[in-house]
């Protein structure tokens, strides 16, 4: 059972959060410059690590806003909360 | 050795004592025309029908852990080939026609019990799809029945299907050559049948790296030394990325966990797979006498094989709303696997952007009962160099086209398939 430490209520039960996927995939910052491959490498393809992977989670049955999470796909350990754009590098 | 009643008496009288092993465990060779790397039943599928249907037998089957230890092991056993997409239809029918012979065709008893997959529909929108699907797969030569709630009623009497149950019923879509298959004997089955045909299994070996030659992978390190392969196929389902990335490759892959439970035995009482998409949930039991039941993925990514409560809350409290008279049986164990979750819901089957190296992956939670035509389609695809008709359309390359096949209109989000 996880516990996600929400950087605005304190540590709450994984279900209160909805997960939104990965944090740290930039979307093309000029649309009209990117190509087809690009746009496709951006909706689609995904570092699946092994590890730590920054993520974003929307306290949907609490404060509703979106924070940043840091944590560890294989044992599920919770490394870092942030607001979104905030966590430390790694 | 041939499994007969003839086999089995003569053995009877050696007390069982004297069966042959059911395949051989070499060391591995420094040379293969062909090796697929992981040892589940996708794996062992390609091997066999290699052998089987190319007579490609310089053939070695790298397994990490044991065989059929992954999601072999780890599924719900259902098969089925209700599908809505064309592609998909195909593809997942081919796969029952096989399952239908498939013991005979392993001389190894795979345990086929079409008992039927009920789709529950709660309202009218879930008839309305359930309608639209059952025409499509019909259309593709599929059977599909569309039930309204007396028949529901009269199949699987134990549902609670009066008008104030929680999740009110108003029929289903049954596929009655949908059923269960034992999983681990596919598994066996199938590497019996490739050992026969002289396919080297090599269980406990790691693939740790490749080693490129230009466009093409002229050799695999592994934890057993280096083994050089002219052709190479991937079939490493839940770990897809992580053995991909060693080759330099990303994947429209996440990996996630789902779980699944089952209760203490009891005697015959569902026949029937009855699943309910609007609630997320599913449960038929097992020959042991086991309920099977199980639900959604957890939701985010996932290579831990652990069990989280909620999941298996949600799945309990889906059983006992469903089928009331459950509600005092206890749960015996909870597992999870982990699933290549690809981000259109459907798998990819066929090359990759390395010459030499062929990909079996993205299977989401349907890669069971997709085992025998995702071997034969893989071998297909490695043999000839090109796809088969019927995994064409799994292309790595049909996402960067826009030719998703994304079954249920879920887009680009990996958990929502």
């Amino acid at each position: 059972m996880m516990l996600i430490q929400c950087p605005h209520c304190g540590a709450r039960d994984v279900s209160e959060f909805t997960y939104g996927g990965p944090a740290d995939v930039a979307r093309p910052a000029d649309p009209l410059a990117t190509s087809d491959a690009q746009w496709a490498d951006y909706v689609y393809m995904r570092d699946n690590p092994r590890g730590p992977h920054d993520e974003l989670w929307q306290h949907s049955a609490g404060c509703r806003r979106w924070i940043a999470v840091r944590r560890n796909t294989l044992t599920h350990e919770l490394i870092a909360t942030a607001e979104p754009g905030k966590l430390p590098p790694r | 050795m041939k499994y007969s009643i003839v086999s089995l008496l003569r053995n009877a009288f050696s007390h069982h004592q004297q069966w042959p092993l059911a395949w051989r465990s070499p060391a591995p060779k420094q040379e293969y025309d062909v090796v697929i790397i992981g040892g589940g039943g996708h794996g062992l599928a390609t091997a066999y029908y290699l052998a089987k249907e190319y007579g490609i037998t310089n053939v070695a089957v790298l397994e990490k852990g044991y065989l059929g230890g992954g999601n072999t092991g780890r599924n719900t056993t259902i098969v089925r080939s209700n599908y809505f997409l064309d592609a998909n239809a195909h593809f997942y029918e081919h796969a029952l026609k096989l399952w239908e012979n498939l013991s005979a065709d392993l001389n190894y008893n795979v345990m086929y019990s079409p008992r039927g997959v009920l789709n529950l529909a709660h309202s009218y929108a879930d008839l309305e799809s359930y309608s639209r699907r059952g025409n499509a797969m019909r259309l593709n030569g599929i059977d599909a029945e569309l039930l309204d709630l007396d028949q529901v009623r009269r199949m699987v009497p134990l549902l609670d299907c009066s008008p104030q149950a929680r999740y009110p019923l108003m029929g289903g879509l049954l596929q009655r050559r949908g059923g269960t298959a034992r999983h681990d004997a596919v598994a066996w089955g199938y590497a019996r049948g490739a050992d026969s045909r002289g396919v080297d299994i090599i269980q406990q070996c790691e693939v740790t790296g490749f080693r490129r030659d230009g466009n093409r992978i002229i050799a695999i390190e592994t934890s057993r030394g280096t083994i050089r392969a002219k052709k190479i196929g991937l079939a490493v389902a839940g770990h897809s990325g992580q053995v991909a990335a060693l080759a330099g490759l990303r994947l429209p892959i996440e990996s996630h966990v789902l779980q699944a439970l089952v209760s203490e035995p009891v005697k015959p009482i569902l026949d029937t797979v009855v699943t309910s998409g609007a609630v997320h949930f599913y449960v038929s039991q097992s020959d042991k006498g086991e309920l099977v039941l199980g639900g959604d993925l957890d939701m985010y990514n996932s290579y831990g094989q652990l069990s989280n409560l909620p999941p298996i809350e949600h799945a309990v409290q889906s059983l006992v709303a469903l089928f009331p008279c459950f509600s005092r049986l206890r749960m015996l164990r909870t597992w999870g696997g982990v699933m290549d979750m690809s981000l259109d819901g459907s798998p990819i089957i066929g090359k990759s952007p390395i010459d030499n190296l062929y990909l079996n992956c993205g299977w989401c939670y349907g890669g069971f009962k997709a085992t025998p035509a995702s071997g034969w389609c893989f071998a297909h695809t490695i043999a000839q160099d090109r796809p088969h008709a019927l995994n064409a359309a799994f292309t790595l390359d049909r996402y960067a086209q826009g030719r998703t096949l994304d079954e249920r209109g879920g887009g680009p989000f990996a958990w929502a398939h």
